[in-house]
């Protein structure tokens, strides 16, 4: 067993025939993150002892029955640190688990290693974890994309079989983009969010990142439907996702919208996005120009509702109940205004502030209601696209990594990063980065597919055929 | 000059479930601190809402008992403040949405405090509207020490019904019939216990006053911290004096938020409006919209009551009971439901309401299990109306029955009660009565017709109170005729 | 609505934050920079928004039963709070 080649389902058949034990993989996933962890920093934490112990006792006979799954750092899981990259949350240990964490549990997974991330998931580069740099696998002096820019590196870096991440206005994709892997962000209500730590809950998804779209449909399988502890999960039948794996591309309807092909793409990840759009053609595909006409909106709108949310869902973090309180508290106000400033990072309050600033008393109406409104033309823009198409291509992300450092001083420019993925949080609907090819300096490029509210079978459907057409993803960094 | 005082109530209402609003932690009081708790209602990181149903069709239970209307769709906003006995630095609440729109509340006579309920000057059916009824969760409850202060949880996030009353109210009476009347409808659709001093019951008041035949509002303060509704009287007469005297010399109200005091019996001021919050409402986006009809409009009216005003005039109307009767009986559910169990056993309406009002309620009878079953007040109107006992004598057996226990007709027989009805043996005693008290027959003849109750009374004593009264009438008016 | 200048002090205390002066001073020429970058929502048509919302609002209620759900032990609770004394939270004193 060579661990930076295999994937899901490739150790289920072997742990089935009997030819592997689950641990077996705790042990040469060790030997990997110990290869690779000291050039990439992606995980905060992870127990090799419990790893094991939870290997030795896992149920083989169920889906993901002895597989590890690296968790993104703001997903709670009982009696574990879930600092969600923030100094504020150090000492908290969550006492229960998130839903997904029960149900990776059923399904026969365990969780081993925290992975970092954006302070609070806030930011497109996991600069801005309170704890450590994470590096790009393929070029460590770039950083890995983010928020979830630590599930995305040690699943590219082959030192995660795969692993959780969530994603507000990209951060599954964009990170998955970057570092080679497939990151999925599912439909809105598709995946529970209960225990899982709100950025902007109109927004958030958890969703995964892995080697291949298979895995990536066999862990959404297991994390996805109905929890009566979120009120706006779908109750909908969770459909067989493998059920629509190995189906060709023939006949399917893919827009290709030109809003997202405009300037400001690196010529590159232009050509290689271009590329993949010949391939769904040549393959029988219908490939057709479409418009999404509010797309450059989608900064906008996403700046607004995401920090408005945001100002509110972490205004929890007062200094009273858990996390940090700082030692010059006198009364509430002197906790708060301490607690906050000294456990917060930058990028987090800079977003609080523009949150609490456009709801505030007198300029509601002029931000918050009106990115309201823009978001649902955004996202009827959406529904009357996919009457035509099933689904719509783009590429993830305008540029490559980029350099460490590069965008930390103008926030603006590193929220423009988020450019095409933030579109369907803002509408709900389904989408998928997969690798689809190296630049000359060997980054790779990641290609975006979306598709309708719960249109996952034929997002996966699709992706599958162009993986299994291409072998981007058998390519493993050389960073050991 | 004279003044009017203008006074809206914000009325905040503890709802009876079983669970807190967006969690499945026990809404009870009294359990160890902060042993009611969960991720949600102590707002940790990524717990998530699920909106209790029930709280939602009491809601609309109350709504509708107080003639709202009801919209068809309602949702929760965020109401974002800092304070520490809140969880997550914002209330869940309802500010565009709400559950129900408008309202009323009647102020009926026996709602105004005693002394009042004969002034000419009370507003008797004076109908003060709602502006609306929202749904929201409870805060925690802190206590405070010297140098700190300390929070349990096990309030937070419990079910929480504001009321609130336009600004129409204009007296402390009134404010406090409205309490009272609300107060009573309340527990009638088992929305709430709404005990005041048990803080199931809590009331803000706004109140500004301005000349008499002014339009124009004075400016407001807000007063907070009544523990009862008389505690609101008192507070709202203090604070209209207070503000008349400070206007009429020529000041200036500032609009602030005062405490009341009820021990001292002043208000004192908490914070001014400079502190004045910037709520940043917007739509919970953890929580969808929901739709009031058909289903949780049709569940609320499963459960909609004979309201007390609707029952008193029933008993009024079709039960011959007086205005006092029926309003004592329908001023609490269990005792008009009571009443009516006994009333399934005889048709003496009236004697039954006297026995429960005059005898049995002195006994402060625990109403949710009373001791002495209802169709035994029943049993001794029958007694009364067949004769076999007098009403002096069911006054007696009352006395056994709430002493010692027992139906009336056992105490009847044990104790040797029946009354005395045969001719034979009352016409002795009648014609003794007559040959001992010239003086009163003389009377009786020269026309004074009061002078038989001399006569009678010997006949009773004599019994010891068991004849028939009507019948030693009936002997002594023959003989003397 | 016009790009004014973020009033950074107020904000900041509206969402209990103290900010140093320099901290102050970048977020307020950062935040002017996005918050000029969102005036290009005022050129949107959104006559046909609020329909749109409208649409979007209608769905079937998703209530909980009132039924019990089992919460936490109190010593996990109580082990993440800064400080407790038996068995409630303790913060420096609140004066209302």
């Amino acid at each position: 067993m060579d661990i930076t080649t295999e994937t899901i389902s490739s150790l289920r058949k072997q742990l089935i025939a009997g030819d592997i034990e689950a641990v077996d993989i705790v042990e040469a996933l060790d030997e990997r993150i110990k290869a690779t962890e000291p050039s990439v920093h992606g995980y905060l934490r992870f127990d090799k002892e419990r790893a094991i112990d939870q290997a030795k006792s896992a149920d083989l006979s169920k889906p993901l029955g002895g597989i590890p799954i690296a968790i993104k750092d703001n997903i709670n899981e009982t009696d574990e640190f879930c600092t969600c990259g923030s100094k504020y949350l150090e000492s908290y240990r969550a006492p229960y688990n998130a839903t997904v964490i029960e149900r990776l549990k059923d399904a026969g997974a365990y969780c081993y290693g925290r992975t970092n991330m954006d302070e609070f998931a806030m930011g497109s580069s996991t600069e801005h974890s309170a704890f450590q740099k994470t590096n790009n696998p393929w070029d460590k002096d770039r950083i890995p994309g983010g928020s979830s820019g630590g599930s995305a590196s040690v699943v590219g870096a082959r030192s995660a079989i795969a692993a959780l991440g969530s994603d507000t206005g990209g951060s599954i994709r964009q990170p998955a983009a970057l570092c080679g892997c497939v990151g999925m962000k599912p439909s809105y209500g598709m995946v529970s969010r209960y225990g899982l730590v709100a950025f902007a809950s109109s927004l958030d998804q958890i969703g995964p990142f892995s080697r291949s779209v298979e895995d990536s449909a066999l862990v959404l399988q297991a994390i996805a439907g109905y929890d009566p502890h979120e009120n706006t999960s779908c109750r909908e039948p969770v459909p067989n996702f493998s059920e629509h794996l190995g189906k060709s591309v023939k006949d399917l309807k893919i827009g290709v919208p030109k809003e997202y092909f405009g300037e400001g793409i690196d010529p590159e990840v232009r050509a290689l996005v271009q590329k993949s759009i010949d391939w769904f053609s040549k393959e029988g595909a219908q490939v057709e120009e479409t418009s999404l006409p509010h797309t450059k909106y989608a900064i906008a709108v996403y700046y607004i509702i995401a920090t408005a949310e945001a100002s509110s869902n972490l205004a929890r973090f007062d200094g009273v109940r858990y996390g940090h309180r700082t030692s010059e508290a006198t009364d509430p106000i002197s906790t708060y205004l301490k607690s906050r400033e000294e456990a917060l990072g930058t990028e987090v309050k800079r977003r609080i502030i523009l949150g609490t600033y456009v709801l505030s008393s007198g300029y509601y109406d002029a931000y918050y209601n009106r990115a309201q409104k823009v978001r649902a033309l955004m996202k009827h823009d959406f529904d009357e696209a996919f009457k035509d198409f099933d689904l719509i291509v783009s590429p993830t992300s305008p540029t490559t990594a980029f350099k460490a450092g590069e965008r930390l001083d103008n926030p603006l420019q590193m929220y423009l990063a988020d450019v095409f993925t933030i579109a369907a949080n803002a509408a709900g609907i389904c989408a998928l980065s997969l690798p689809c090819g190296f630049t000359q300096e060997n980054l790779p490029v990641g290609l975006q597919l979306m598709g309708p509210r719960y249109g996952e079978p034929t997002l996966f459907q699709a992706s599958h055929a162009y993986e299994q057409a291409h072998d981007w993803w058998k390519t493993i960094p050389s960073i050991a | 000059m004279e003044y009017e005082a203008v006074i809206g109530l914000e009325v905040h209402v503890q709802l009876k479930t079983r669970t807190k609003m967006f969690c499945g932690c026990a809404n009870r009081y009294g359990d160890e601190p902060n042993q009611n708790t969960c991720p949600i209602c102590l707002g940790y990181p990524g717990a998530l809402p699920s909106p209790n149903k029930e709280a939602i069709v009491k809601t609309i239970l109350a709504g509708r008992m107080l003639k709202c209307e009801i919209p068809d769709y309602s949702e929760f906003d965020r109401k974002n403040y800092f304070y520490p006995d809140m969880p997550k630095n914002y209330q869940t609440s309802q500010l565009h949405h709400p559950l129900c729109d408008k309202g009323e509340v009647a102020l009926h006579k026996y709602a105004f405090p005693k002394e009042s309920q004969e002034n000419p000057e009370a507003s008797l059916n004076k109908v003060v509207h709602l502006n609306h009824i929202h749904l929201e969760e409870d805060v925690a409850k802190s206590t405070h020490y010297d140098d700190h202060s300390r929070i349990d949880f096990n309030r937070a996030g419990t079910p929480l019904m504001e009321i609130v009353t336009e600004a129409e109210i204009n007296s402390a009476d009134e404010a406090y019939a409205f309490l009272k009347s609300l107060q009573q409808i309340l527990i009638y659709g088992d929305v709430s216990d709404a005990d005041m001093e048990k803080g199931q019951l809590r009331c803000d008041v706004n109140i500004s006053v301005r000349p008499k035949g002014e339009t124009k509002l004075g400016t407001k303060c807000e007063v907070k911290n009544m523990n009862s509704i008389s505690g609101v009287r008192r507070a709202l007469v203090h604070e209209i004096a207070r503000q008349i005297e400070i206007v009429s010399s020529g000041g200036s109200i500032t609009q602030e938020t005062r405490r009341w005091n009820d021990a001292l019996g002043e208000t004192t001021v908490m914070r001014s409006k400079e502190d004045a919050h910037d709520y940043r409402y917007f739509t919970c986006p953890d929580l969808m919209g929901f739709q009031t009809r058909p289903s949780l409009f049709e569940e609320a009216g499963k459960r909609l009551p004979e309201l007390p005003q609707e029952k008193k005039s029933r008993f009024m109307d079709s039960l011959d009971l007086s205005e006092y009767q029926a309003e004592v009986l329908a001023s609490d559910r269990r005792l008009a439901d009571y009443f009516e169990e006994a009333l399934s056993k005889t048709k003496e309406s009236v004697s039954v309401a006297n026995y429960i009002i005059n005898d049995f309620l002195a006994t402060e009878p625990d109403l949710d299990s009373p001791k002495i079953p209802a169709q035994q007040f029943a049993e001794l109107a029958e007694l009364v109306k067949v004769g076999t006992i007098s009403s002096k004598q069911a006054k007696q057996v009352m006395t056994y029955m709430f002493e010692e226990g027992g139906s009336p007709k056992d105490i009847v027989k044990a104790k040797g009660l029946v009354q005395i009805s045969d001719t034979s043996s009352l016409e002795p005693l009648c014609q003794e009565a007559i040959d001992k008290n010239p003086k009163s027959v003389e009377d009786f003849r020269s026309g004074k017709k009061a002078a038989v109750n001399a006569l009678k009374g010997y006949v009773m004593k004599q019994t010891k109170g068991k004849a028939n009264p009507q019948l030693v009438d009936e002997i002594l008016l023959r003989l003397l005729g | 609505m016009s790009a004014e200048k973020i009033d950074v002090h107020y904000v900041a205390k509206l969402a209990r934050i103290e900010l140093s002066d320099s901290e102050a001073e970048a977020f307020s020429s950062q935040l002017a920079d996005v918050v000029a970058h969102v005036q290009e929502l005022n050129e949107v048509d959104l006559s046909k928004a609020d329909s749109l919302i409208e649409q979007q609002g209608a769905g079937e209620n998703h209530l909980r039963e009132d039924e019990p759900f089992p919460g936490l032990p109190r010593d996990p609770v109580l082990a993440n709070a800064p400080e407790s004394s038996e068995g409630e939270i303790v913060m420096p004193k609140i004066v209302e």
